[in-house]
Protein backbone atom coordinates (compact mmCIF):
# COMPACT_ATOMS: atom_id res chain seq x y z
CA UNK A 1 0.00 0.00 0.00
CA UNK A 2 2.52 2.54 0.51
CA UNK A 3 4.41 1.40 -2.42
CA UNK A 4 2.93 2.22 -5.67
CA UNK A 5 2.90 -0.78 -7.87
CA UNK A 6 3.34 -0.50 -11.33
CA UNK A 7 0.02 -1.71 -13.59
CA UNK A 8 1.62 -3.62 -16.39
CA UNK A 9 -0.59 -2.47 -20.00
CA UNK A 10 -0.48 -4.76 -22.76
CA UNK A 11 -2.08 -3.47 -25.79
CA UNK A 12 -0.53 -5.97 -28.54
CA UNK A 13 -2.94 -7.80 -30.00
CA UNK A 14 -2.29 -11.52 -29.61
CA UNK A 15 0.68 -11.15 -27.47
CA UNK A 16 1.30 -14.04 -24.74
CA UNK A 17 2.41 -13.99 -21.20
CA UNK A 18 3.70 -16.24 -19.23
CA UNK A 19 5.20 -16.61 -16.00
CA UNK A 20 8.73 -17.67 -15.52
CA UNK A 21 10.33 -18.02 -12.43
CA UNK A 22 9.25 -14.75 -10.65
CA UNK A 23 9.20 -12.68 -13.57
CA UNK A 24 6.20 -11.72 -16.31
CA UNK A 25 7.57 -12.67 -19.77
CA UNK A 26 5.78 -10.67 -22.72
CA UNK A 27 5.78 -13.02 -25.81
CA UNK A 28 4.93 -11.52 -29.24
CA UNK A 29 5.69 -13.78 -32.12
CA UNK A 30 7.41 -16.10 -30.07
CA UNK A 31 10.11 -13.03 -28.93
CA UNK A 32 10.75 -11.93 -25.91
CA UNK A 33 8.95 -8.07 -25.90
CA UNK A 34 9.81 -7.76 -22.16
CA UNK A 35 10.82 -8.75 -19.17
CA UNK A 36 8.79 -7.68 -15.43
CA UNK A 37 9.58 -9.04 -11.92
CA UNK A 38 6.33 -9.67 -10.42
CA UNK A 39 6.82 -7.83 -7.37
CA UNK A 40 6.99 -4.52 -9.53
CA UNK A 41 3.47 -5.22 -11.02
CA UNK A 42 -0.03 -4.68 -8.62
CA UNK A 43 -2.31 -5.12 -11.66
CA UNK A 44 -2.29 -6.38 -15.15
CA UNK A 45 -4.49 -4.64 -17.68
CA UNK A 46 -4.89 -6.62 -20.81
CA UNK A 47 -6.43 -5.14 -24.09
CA UNK A 48 -7.78 -7.19 -26.44
CA UNK A 49 -6.62 -10.68 -27.46
CA UNK A 50 -4.02 -10.94 -25.07
CA UNK A 51 -3.57 -14.13 -23.72
CA UNK A 52 -1.84 -15.29 -20.34
CA UNK A 53 -0.53 -19.04 -18.96
CA UNK A 54 -2.91 -20.92 -16.86
CA UNK A 55 0.83 -20.60 -14.37
CA UNK A 56 0.66 -16.67 -14.42
CA UNK A 57 -3.17 -16.90 -14.42
CA UNK A 58 -2.83 -18.81 -11.15
CA UNK A 59 -0.15 -17.01 -9.52
CA UNK A 60 -1.83 -13.55 -9.89
CA UNK A 61 -5.05 -14.97 -8.21
CA UNK A 62 -2.62 -16.14 -5.34
CA UNK A 63 -1.72 -13.02 -4.98
CA UNK A 64 -4.20 -10.98 -5.26
CA UNK A 65 -2.78 -9.40 -8.22
CA UNK A 66 -5.50 -7.81 -10.04
CA UNK A 67 -5.66 -8.85 -14.23
CA UNK A 68 -7.89 -6.82 -16.01
CA UNK A 69 -9.28 -7.69 -19.75
CA UNK A 70 -10.67 -4.25 -21.53
CA UNK A 71 -11.31 -4.32 -25.12
CA UNK A 72 -9.97 -2.09 -27.63
CA UNK A 73 -11.66 1.30 -26.50
CA UNK A 74 -11.05 0.35 -22.82
CA UNK A 75 -14.34 -1.28 -22.37
CA UNK A 76 -14.42 -3.33 -19.32
CA UNK A 77 -14.46 -7.35 -20.27
CA UNK A 78 -13.65 -9.23 -18.04
CA UNK A 79 -11.26 -9.68 -14.40
CA UNK A 80 -9.34 -12.30 -12.25
CA UNK A 81 -11.05 -13.09 -8.94
CA UNK A 82 -8.81 -14.77 -6.47
CA UNK A 83 -10.62 -15.97 -3.10
CA UNK A 84 -12.82 -13.12 -1.97
CA UNK A 85 -10.55 -11.26 0.25
CA UNK A 86 -11.50 -8.82 2.65
CA UNK A 87 -14.02 -8.89 5.38
CA UNK A 88 -17.95 -9.68 5.20
CA UNK A 89 -18.49 -7.55 7.99
CA UNK A 90 -16.88 -4.42 6.04
CA UNK A 91 -19.27 -5.49 3.16
CA UNK A 92 -22.03 -5.72 5.79
CA UNK A 93 -21.84 -2.31 6.95
CA UNK A 94 -21.66 -1.08 2.93
CA UNK A 95 -25.22 -2.96 2.70
CA UNK A 96 -26.89 -1.53 5.66
CA UNK A 97 -25.46 2.03 5.23
CA UNK A 98 -26.65 1.47 1.02
CA UNK A 99 -29.93 0.65 2.29
CA UNK A 100 -30.22 3.55 4.99
CA UNK A 101 -31.59 6.58 2.54
CA UNK A 102 -30.53 9.07 4.92
CA UNK A 103 -26.52 7.61 4.88
CA UNK A 104 -26.70 6.83 1.13
CA UNK A 105 -27.65 10.54 0.22
CA UNK A 106 -25.37 11.85 2.56
CA UNK A 107 -22.86 10.10 0.54
CA UNK A 108 -23.89 10.46 -2.67
CA UNK A 109 -23.40 14.40 -1.84
CA UNK A 110 -19.96 14.04 -0.94
CA UNK A 111 -19.27 12.48 -3.91
CA UNK A 112 -20.81 15.29 -6.46
CA UNK A 113 -19.55 17.96 -4.57
CA UNK A 114 -16.34 16.51 -5.29
CA UNK A 115 -16.88 15.44 -9.01
CA UNK A 116 -18.36 19.23 -9.29
CA UNK A 117 -15.64 20.97 -7.02
CA UNK A 118 -12.60 19.26 -9.07
CA UNK A 119 -14.44 20.26 -12.49
CA UNK A 120 -14.43 23.42 -11.13
CA UNK A 121 -10.66 23.51 -10.12
CA UNK A 122 -10.19 22.52 -13.73
CA UNK A 123 -11.90 25.68 -15.41
CA UNK A 124 -10.50 27.94 -12.57
CA UNK A 125 -6.64 26.89 -13.40
CA UNK A 126 -8.06 27.33 -17.02
CA UNK A 127 -8.85 31.38 -16.13
CA UNK A 128 -5.51 31.50 -14.35
CA UNK A 129 -3.24 30.30 -17.79
CA UNK A 130 -5.70 31.74 -20.12
CA UNK A 131 -4.40 33.91 -22.87
CA UNK A 132 -7.39 35.61 -24.38
CA UNK A 133 -9.81 38.10 -21.99
CA UNK A 134 -12.42 36.47 -23.67
CA UNK A 135 -11.95 32.58 -22.12
CA UNK A 136 -10.93 34.05 -18.95
CA UNK A 137 -14.06 35.69 -18.63
CA UNK A 138 -16.29 32.46 -19.51
CA UNK A 139 -14.38 30.33 -17.81
CA UNK A 140 -14.22 32.96 -14.66
CA UNK A 141 -18.45 32.79 -15.32
CA UNK A 142 -18.64 29.21 -15.52
CA UNK A 143 -16.26 28.30 -12.26
CA UNK A 144 -19.05 31.28 -10.57
CA UNK A 145 -22.31 29.00 -11.58
CA UNK A 146 -20.75 25.94 -10.79
CA UNK A 147 -20.04 27.22 -7.27
CA UNK A 148 -23.85 28.37 -6.75
CA UNK A 149 -24.70 24.45 -8.15
CA UNK A 150 -22.65 22.86 -5.32
CA UNK A 151 -23.82 24.89 -2.94
CA UNK A 152 -27.48 23.95 -3.90
CA UNK A 153 -26.42 20.55 -3.40
CA UNK A 154 -27.48 20.24 0.46
CA UNK A 155 -30.62 20.77 -0.65
CA UNK A 156 -31.13 17.85 -2.48
CA UNK A 157 -33.29 15.87 -0.43
CA UNK A 158 -33.44 12.48 -3.11
CA UNK A 159 -30.99 11.04 -4.97
CA UNK A 160 -32.60 12.02 -8.20
CA UNK A 161 -32.69 15.69 -7.20
CA UNK A 162 -29.11 15.33 -6.62
CA UNK A 163 -28.46 13.77 -9.69
CA UNK A 164 -30.47 16.65 -11.22
CA UNK A 165 -27.96 18.87 -9.98
CA UNK A 166 -24.82 17.24 -11.13
CA UNK A 167 -26.42 16.47 -14.58
CA UNK A 168 -26.96 20.62 -14.55
CA UNK A 169 -23.07 21.17 -13.30
CA UNK A 170 -21.50 18.89 -15.75
CA UNK A 171 -23.61 20.44 -18.56
CA UNK A 172 -21.91 24.12 -17.28
CA UNK A 173 -18.28 22.42 -17.12
CA UNK A 174 -18.11 20.72 -20.45
CA UNK A 175 -19.62 23.50 -22.02
CA UNK A 176 -16.76 26.20 -21.11
CA UNK A 177 -14.12 23.03 -21.29
CA UNK A 178 -13.01 24.42 -24.55
CA UNK A 179 -11.79 28.01 -23.30
CA UNK A 180 -9.11 25.72 -21.46
CA UNK A 181 -7.90 24.47 -24.83
CA UNK A 182 -5.35 26.73 -26.71
CA UNK A 183 -7.13 27.96 -29.82
CA UNK A 184 -5.75 26.02 -32.76
CA UNK A 185 -6.33 22.83 -30.40
CA UNK A 186 -9.83 23.78 -30.56
CA UNK A 187 -10.36 23.80 -33.97
CA UNK A 188 -8.08 20.66 -33.99
CA UNK A 189 -10.82 18.76 -30.92
CA UNK A 190 -14.21 20.92 -31.92
CA UNK A 191 -15.92 19.45 -28.49
CA UNK A 192 -19.44 20.75 -27.74
CA UNK A 193 -20.80 18.15 -25.61
CA UNK A 194 -20.04 14.53 -23.92
CA UNK A 195 -21.25 11.72 -25.67
CA UNK A 196 -21.04 8.45 -25.05
CA UNK A 197 -21.07 4.78 -26.10
CA UNK A 198 -19.38 5.80 -28.78
CA UNK A 199 -17.96 9.15 -28.37
CA UNK A 200 -18.78 11.11 -31.51
CA UNK A 201 -15.86 13.61 -31.87
CA UNK A 202 -12.49 13.09 -30.55
CA UNK A 203 -11.95 14.88 -27.38
CA UNK A 204 -14.57 12.74 -26.27
CA UNK A 205 -13.11 9.55 -27.50
CA UNK A 206 -9.94 10.80 -25.86
CA UNK A 207 -11.54 11.51 -21.65
CA UNK A 208 -14.04 8.25 -22.30
CA UNK A 209 -10.77 6.08 -22.82
CA UNK A 210 -8.82 7.96 -19.77
CA UNK A 211 -12.11 7.65 -17.73
CA UNK A 212 -12.15 3.94 -18.69
CA UNK A 213 -8.31 3.52 -16.88
CA UNK A 214 -9.05 5.63 -14.25
CA UNK A 215 -12.43 3.37 -13.28
CA UNK A 216 -10.42 0.25 -13.66
CA UNK A 217 -8.05 1.98 -10.78
CA UNK A 218 -11.35 2.47 -8.23
CA UNK A 219 -12.48 -0.78 -9.12
CA UNK A 220 -9.26 -2.16 -7.53
CA UNK A 221 -8.46 0.05 -5.35
CA UNK A 222 -11.72 -0.58 -3.86
CA UNK A 223 -11.21 -4.63 -4.23
CA UNK A 224 -8.37 -3.99 -2.54
CA UNK A 225 -9.73 -2.68 0.40
CA UNK A 226 -12.37 -5.51 0.55
CA UNK A 227 -15.79 -3.12 -0.50
CA UNK A 228 -18.11 -4.49 -2.98
CA UNK A 229 -17.58 -2.28 -6.53
CA UNK A 230 -21.34 -3.34 -7.12
CA UNK A 231 -22.96 -1.82 -4.67
CA UNK A 232 -22.69 2.24 -4.55
CA UNK A 233 -24.52 5.16 -3.25
CA UNK A 234 -24.97 7.63 -5.94
CA UNK A 235 -24.99 5.00 -8.53
CA UNK A 236 -28.11 2.44 -8.57
CA UNK A 237 -27.51 -0.70 -8.61
CA UNK A 238 -27.72 -2.67 -11.76
CA UNK A 239 -26.32 -6.34 -12.79
CA UNK A 240 -22.97 -6.10 -14.34
CA UNK A 241 -22.82 -2.40 -13.35
CA UNK A 242 -19.82 -1.12 -10.98
CA UNK A 243 -21.50 1.51 -9.82
CA UNK A 244 -19.37 1.77 -6.28
CA UNK A 245 -15.96 2.23 -8.85
CA UNK A 246 -18.54 4.73 -10.71
CA UNK A 247 -19.29 6.61 -7.39
CA UNK A 248 -14.90 6.61 -6.61
CA UNK A 249 -14.43 7.63 -10.10
CA UNK A 250 -16.36 10.75 -10.36
CA UNK A 251 -14.12 12.72 -7.91
CA UNK A 252 -11.35 11.30 -10.48
CA UNK A 253 -12.82 12.28 -13.47
CA UNK A 254 -11.97 16.14 -14.05
CA UNK A 255 -8.22 15.89 -12.18
CA UNK A 256 -6.82 12.62 -13.46
CA UNK A 257 -8.42 12.35 -16.90
CA UNK A 258 -9.91 15.68 -18.20
CA UNK A 259 -6.75 17.44 -16.99
CA UNK A 260 -4.02 14.67 -18.67
CA UNK A 261 -6.75 15.34 -21.54
CA UNK A 262 -6.67 18.57 -21.87
CA UNK A 263 -2.45 18.38 -21.59
CA UNK A 264 -1.93 15.90 -24.33
CA UNK A 265 -3.80 17.85 -26.75
CA UNK A 266 -2.54 21.15 -25.59
CA UNK A 267 0.93 20.01 -26.09
CA UNK A 268 0.65 18.46 -28.77
CA UNK A 269 1.19 15.14 -27.58
CA UNK A 270 -2.13 13.92 -28.94
CA UNK A 271 -3.32 15.17 -32.30
CA UNK A 272 -6.35 13.99 -34.95
CA UNK A 273 -4.05 11.41 -36.49
CA UNK A 274 -4.67 9.55 -33.42
CA UNK A 275 -7.89 8.73 -33.93
CA UNK A 276 -10.17 6.58 -35.89
CA UNK A 277 -13.31 8.01 -37.17
CA UNK A 278 -15.68 4.74 -38.41
CA UNK A 279 -18.51 5.12 -40.71
CA UNK A 280 -21.40 6.30 -38.69
CA UNK A 281 -20.12 8.89 -36.62
CA UNK A 282 -18.03 7.00 -33.87
CA UNK A 283 -15.04 7.94 -32.93
CA UNK A 284 -11.99 6.10 -31.11
CA UNK A 285 -8.59 5.82 -30.46
CA UNK A 286 -6.24 4.13 -32.40
CA UNK A 287 -3.47 1.74 -31.46
CA UNK A 288 -0.71 4.66 -31.84
CA UNK A 289 -3.09 7.09 -29.78
CA UNK A 290 -3.85 4.36 -27.14
CA UNK A 291 -0.42 3.57 -26.33
CA UNK A 292 0.45 7.47 -26.27
CA UNK A 293 -2.46 8.01 -23.70
CA UNK A 294 -1.46 5.07 -21.56
CA UNK A 295 2.36 5.92 -21.02
CA UNK A 296 0.89 9.44 -20.43
CA UNK A 297 -0.96 8.15 -17.61
CA UNK A 298 1.02 5.78 -16.20
CA UNK A 299 3.22 8.47 -16.03
CA UNK A 300 0.94 10.81 -14.03
CA UNK A 301 0.00 8.07 -11.81
CA UNK A 302 3.90 7.73 -10.70
CA UNK A 303 4.13 11.84 -10.03
CA UNK A 304 3.87 12.74 -6.60
CA UNK A 305 1.66 15.71 -4.58
CA UNK A 306 1.05 16.68 -1.29
CA UNK A 307 -2.04 15.28 0.09
CA UNK A 308 -4.44 17.47 1.42
CA UNK A 309 -5.24 14.82 4.55
CA UNK A 310 -2.53 13.15 5.12
CA UNK A 311 -0.11 16.27 4.42
CA UNK A 312 2.83 13.89 2.86
CA UNK A 313 3.76 13.15 -0.69
CA UNK A 314 1.48 10.60 -2.06
CA UNK A 315 1.66 9.28 -6.02
CA UNK A 316 -1.24 10.25 -7.88
CA UNK A 317 -1.43 6.69 -8.21
CA UNK A 318 -2.19 6.20 -4.73
CA UNK A 319 -5.17 8.39 -4.46
CA UNK A 320 -8.09 6.68 -5.33
CA UNK A 321 -6.43 3.74 -2.86
CA UNK A 322 -6.45 5.96 0.09
CA UNK A 323 -10.39 7.11 -0.78
CA UNK A 324 -11.49 3.77 -1.31
CA UNK A 325 -9.52 3.19 2.56
CA UNK A 326 -11.22 6.09 3.84
CA UNK A 327 -14.49 5.21 2.79
CA UNK A 328 -14.28 1.35 4.00
CA UNK A 329 -13.13 3.43 7.36
CA UNK A 330 -16.35 5.50 7.33
CA UNK A 331 -18.70 2.43 6.99
CA UNK A 332 -17.26 1.39 9.68
CA UNK A 333 -17.29 4.12 11.85
CA UNK A 334 -13.76 4.32 12.26
CA UNK A 335 -14.23 7.81 11.09
CA UNK A 336 -17.20 10.05 11.45
CA UNK A 337 -17.10 11.52 7.81
CA UNK A 338 -15.98 10.96 4.45
CA UNK A 339 -14.82 13.65 2.76
CA UNK A 340 -13.97 12.92 -1.51
CA UNK A 341 -10.60 14.18 -3.01
CA UNK A 342 -10.50 17.58 -3.63
CA UNK A 343 -7.93 18.76 -5.80
CA UNK A 344 -6.18 22.10 -4.98
CA UNK B 1 -21.95 -11.71 18.82
CA UNK B 2 -23.04 -15.21 20.36
CA UNK B 3 -21.59 -18.44 19.02
CA UNK B 4 -22.27 -21.80 19.38
CA UNK B 5 -19.85 -23.16 21.89
CA UNK B 6 -18.34 -25.63 19.55
CA UNK B 7 -17.79 -22.46 16.92
CA UNK B 8 -16.12 -20.31 19.45
CA UNK B 9 -13.61 -18.17 18.42
CA UNK B 10 -10.31 -19.63 17.96
CA UNK B 11 -8.04 -17.20 18.66
CA UNK B 12 -4.41 -16.99 16.78
CA UNK B 13 -1.40 -17.45 18.74
CA UNK B 14 0.24 -14.36 17.16
CA UNK B 15 -3.12 -12.11 17.30
CA UNK B 16 -1.83 -11.80 21.54
CA UNK B 17 1.26 -10.16 20.33
CA UNK B 18 -0.33 -8.11 17.46
CA UNK B 19 -3.03 -6.93 20.39
CA UNK B 20 -0.38 -6.28 22.69
CA UNK B 21 1.45 -4.13 20.42
CA UNK B 22 -1.65 -2.48 19.35
CA UNK B 23 -5.23 -3.62 19.10
CA UNK B 24 -5.99 -1.95 16.03
CA UNK B 25 -3.03 -3.91 14.51
CA UNK B 26 -4.65 -6.81 15.74
CA UNK B 27 -8.09 -6.11 14.85
CA UNK B 28 -6.69 -5.37 11.16
CA UNK B 29 -4.96 -8.13 10.75
CA UNK B 30 -7.06 -10.95 12.46
CA UNK B 31 -10.53 -9.06 12.18
CA UNK B 32 -10.33 -7.68 8.44
CA UNK B 33 -8.11 -9.89 7.20
CA UNK B 34 -5.92 -7.43 5.73
CA UNK B 35 -2.50 -8.60 5.63
CA UNK B 36 -2.12 -11.80 3.90
CA UNK B 37 1.61 -13.01 4.03
CA UNK B 38 1.86 -12.80 7.94
CA UNK B 39 5.42 -11.00 8.42
CA UNK B 40 5.94 -13.28 11.97
CA UNK B 41 6.33 -16.79 10.26
CA UNK B 42 9.16 -18.21 10.76
CA UNK B 43 10.23 -20.53 7.64
CA UNK B 44 13.29 -21.60 5.66
CA UNK B 45 15.93 -23.96 6.10
CA UNK B 46 18.49 -21.04 6.85
CA UNK B 47 17.02 -20.03 9.91
CA UNK B 48 16.33 -23.59 11.51
CA UNK B 49 20.22 -24.59 10.50
CA UNK B 50 20.50 -21.44 13.46
CA UNK B 51 18.38 -23.08 15.64
CA UNK B 52 19.96 -26.36 15.37
CA UNK B 53 23.50 -24.81 16.26
CA UNK B 54 21.79 -22.95 19.03
CA UNK B 55 20.51 -25.82 20.01
CA UNK B 56 23.53 -28.16 19.73
CA UNK B 57 24.89 -25.98 22.56
CA UNK B 58 22.85 -27.47 24.99
CA UNK B 59 22.90 -30.77 26.76
CA UNK B 60 22.87 -33.63 24.16
CA UNK B 61 19.62 -36.20 24.22
CA UNK B 62 17.41 -32.79 23.84
CA UNK B 63 14.87 -33.68 20.91
CA UNK B 64 13.76 -30.42 19.13
CA UNK B 65 10.66 -29.70 17.26
CA UNK B 66 10.53 -26.85 14.63
CA UNK B 67 6.91 -25.50 13.89
CA UNK B 68 5.12 -27.47 16.22
CA UNK B 69 1.25 -26.85 15.93
CA UNK B 70 0.14 -26.18 19.51
CA UNK B 71 -3.40 -25.53 21.26
CA UNK B 72 -5.30 -25.09 24.25
CA UNK B 73 -9.34 -25.87 24.23
CA UNK B 74 -9.31 -24.24 27.70
CA UNK B 75 -8.49 -20.67 26.33
CA UNK B 76 -9.50 -20.89 22.60
CA UNK B 77 -5.98 -20.51 21.51
CA UNK B 78 -4.03 -22.51 18.63
CA UNK B 79 -0.90 -21.48 16.94
CA UNK B 80 2.32 -22.82 15.96
CA UNK B 81 5.66 -22.83 18.03
CA UNK B 82 8.65 -21.82 16.22
CA UNK B 83 10.50 -24.35 18.49
CA UNK B 84 9.90 -26.42 21.41
CA UNK B 85 12.96 -28.17 22.91
CA UNK B 86 12.19 -31.46 25.13
CA UNK B 87 14.72 -32.08 27.24
CA UNK B 88 15.92 -35.44 28.93
CA UNK B 89 14.91 -34.47 32.66
CA UNK B 90 11.56 -34.17 31.33
CA UNK B 91 11.58 -30.06 30.87
CA UNK B 92 9.01 -28.60 27.87
CA UNK B 93 11.18 -25.82 26.57
CA UNK B 94 9.61 -23.29 23.36
CA UNK B 95 11.92 -20.77 22.21
CA UNK B 96 10.33 -17.94 20.00
CA UNK B 97 12.49 -16.56 16.92
CA UNK B 98 12.02 -12.78 16.13
CA UNK B 99 14.00 -11.25 13.47
CA UNK B 100 14.59 -8.02 15.24
CA UNK B 101 16.66 -6.47 18.27
CA UNK B 102 14.96 -6.59 21.14
CA UNK B 103 11.80 -4.76 21.80
CA UNK B 104 10.48 -2.22 24.39
CA UNK B 105 7.81 -3.57 24.59
CA UNK B 106 6.68 -7.14 26.33
CA UNK B 107 4.56 -8.54 23.45
CA UNK B 108 6.77 -11.35 23.04
CA UNK B 109 6.88 -12.59 26.44
CA UNK B 110 3.07 -12.91 26.42
CA UNK B 111 3.07 -15.11 22.98
CA UNK B 112 5.65 -17.18 24.79
CA UNK B 113 3.62 -17.51 27.67
CA UNK B 114 0.63 -18.68 25.77
CA UNK B 115 2.37 -21.29 24.20
CA UNK B 116 3.50 -22.14 27.46
CA UNK B 117 0.25 -22.25 28.39
CA UNK B 118 -0.90 -24.37 25.26
CA UNK B 119 2.22 -27.45 25.89
CA UNK B 120 0.80 -27.42 29.21
CA UNK B 121 -2.55 -28.84 28.32
CA UNK B 122 -1.09 -31.22 25.53
CA UNK B 123 1.12 -32.88 27.37
CA UNK B 124 -0.53 -32.40 31.07
CA UNK B 125 3.27 -30.84 32.17
CA UNK B 126 3.96 -28.07 33.86
CA UNK B 127 6.26 -25.50 30.91
CA UNK B 128 7.80 -23.07 33.21
CA UNK B 129 10.38 -21.22 31.29
CA UNK B 130 11.34 -20.51 27.57
CA UNK B 131 13.15 -18.35 26.01
CA UNK B 132 13.25 -15.24 23.01
CA UNK B 133 15.87 -15.62 20.39
CA UNK B 134 16.65 -12.67 18.83
CA UNK B 135 18.43 -13.71 15.47
CA UNK B 136 20.11 -10.27 14.97
CA UNK B 137 22.02 -10.44 18.32
CA UNK B 138 21.92 -14.32 17.91
CA UNK B 139 21.48 -14.00 22.08
CA UNK B 140 18.73 -15.97 23.82
CA UNK B 141 16.70 -14.20 26.47
CA UNK B 142 15.48 -16.70 29.32
CA UNK B 143 11.19 -15.85 30.27
CA UNK B 144 10.47 -17.07 33.09
CA UNK B 145 6.36 -17.65 33.14
CA UNK B 146 5.69 -16.46 36.35
CA UNK B 147 1.55 -15.77 37.52
CA UNK B 148 1.56 -12.54 35.97
CA UNK B 149 2.81 -13.71 32.78
CA UNK B 150 -0.26 -16.18 32.90
CA UNK B 151 -2.88 -13.69 34.22
CA UNK B 152 -1.44 -10.92 31.39
CA UNK B 153 -2.12 -13.86 28.86
CA UNK B 154 -5.65 -14.84 30.04
CA UNK B 155 -6.76 -11.71 30.41
CA UNK B 156 -5.54 -10.83 26.48
CA UNK B 157 -7.55 -13.94 25.56
CA UNK B 158 -10.71 -12.71 26.71
CA UNK B 159 -10.05 -9.03 25.51
CA UNK B 160 -9.01 -10.23 22.07
CA UNK B 161 -12.17 -12.23 21.82
CA UNK B 162 -14.10 -9.47 22.39
CA UNK B 163 -12.18 -6.80 19.61
CA UNK B 164 -12.69 -9.71 17.10
CA UNK B 165 -16.34 -10.66 17.63
CA UNK B 166 -17.06 -6.83 17.90
CA UNK B 167 -17.24 -4.96 14.62
CA UNK B 168 -15.56 -1.76 15.33
CA UNK B 169 -12.06 -1.35 15.02
CA UNK B 170 -10.23 0.35 17.80
CA UNK B 171 -8.69 4.18 17.34
CA UNK B 172 -4.79 4.11 16.05
CA UNK B 173 -2.25 4.31 18.91
CA UNK B 174 -1.36 7.71 20.39
CA UNK B 175 0.49 9.91 22.48
CA UNK B 176 3.84 8.07 23.31
CA UNK B 177 2.37 4.66 21.90
CA UNK B 178 2.12 6.31 18.59
CA UNK B 179 5.92 6.17 18.39
CA UNK B 180 5.22 1.88 17.61
CA UNK B 181 3.49 3.19 14.43
CA UNK B 182 6.85 3.90 12.82
CA UNK B 183 7.87 0.51 12.71
CA UNK B 184 4.26 -0.95 11.95
CA UNK B 185 4.10 -2.68 8.86
CA UNK B 186 0.62 -2.07 8.61
CA UNK B 187 1.21 1.63 8.63
CA UNK B 188 0.15 2.20 4.86
CA UNK B 189 -3.21 0.29 5.49
CA UNK B 190 -4.13 1.69 8.87
CA UNK B 191 -3.39 5.11 7.82
CA UNK B 192 -3.27 6.62 11.55
CA UNK B 193 -2.71 10.45 9.86
CA UNK B 194 -6.34 9.87 8.92
CA UNK B 195 -8.27 8.47 11.43
CA UNK B 196 -6.22 10.99 13.87
CA UNK B 197 -7.47 13.59 11.45
CA UNK B 198 -11.20 12.92 12.26
CA UNK B 199 -11.78 16.41 13.46
CA UNK B 200 -10.20 18.02 10.37
CA UNK B 201 -12.65 15.35 8.33
CA UNK B 202 -15.72 16.32 9.96
CA UNK B 203 -14.34 20.13 9.50
CA UNK B 204 -14.02 19.67 5.77
CA UNK B 205 -17.42 17.94 5.11
CA UNK B 206 -18.94 20.44 7.03
CA UNK B 207 -17.50 22.99 4.54
CA UNK B 208 -17.71 20.59 1.39
CA UNK B 209 -20.34 22.51 -0.13
CA UNK B 210 -18.76 25.43 0.04
CA UNK B 211 -16.07 26.01 -2.59
CA UNK B 212 -13.78 28.66 -2.21
CA UNK B 213 -13.83 31.46 -3.85
CA UNK B 214 -10.13 32.47 -5.40
CA UNK B 215 -11.06 33.04 -8.77
CA UNK B 216 -8.14 34.86 -10.72
S1 LIG C 1 0.19 2.15 12.35
FE1 LIG C 1 0.08 2.49 14.56
S2 LIG C 1 -2.10 2.55 15.06
FE2 LIG C 1 -1.89 1.64 13.04
S3 LIG C 1 -1.85 -0.54 13.39
FE3 LIG C 1 0.28 0.14 13.31
S4 LIG C 1 0.82 0.57 15.42
FE4 LIG C 1 -1.41 0.45 15.35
Amino acid sequence: MTLLQNTLYVTTPDAYLRLEGETVCVMVEQQRRLQVPLHHLGALVLFDHVMLSPALLGRCAEDGRSVVWLNRSGRFQARLEGPVNGNILLRQAQFRTAEDGRAALVLARATVAGKLRNSRQVLMRGAREAKSGADRDTLVKAARLLAIQIRKLPQAETLDALRGFEGDGARLYFESLPAVMREPVREQFPFEARSRRPPRDAFNALISFLYALVLADCRAALETVGLDPQLGFLHAVRPGRPALALDLLEEFRAPLADRLALTLINRGQIQPGDFDCREGGAVLLNDKGRKTVITAYQERKQETLTHPLLQQDTPIGLLPHIQARLLARFLRQDVRAYVPYLQR
Amino acid sequence: MQRPSDDRLQIPLSALNQYAYCPRRCFLIHGEGEFRDNVHTVSGTLEHEQVDRQAGESKAGVRVEYALPVWSDALGLSGRCDVVEFHPDGAIYPVEYKHGKRKQWDNDDLQLTAQALCLEEMTGKPVTTGAIFHQQSKRRREVAFDDNLRRAVKSAVVAVQALLSSAACPPPLCGIDARRCGECSLRGICQPELIGSDRELEQLSQTLFEPEEELP
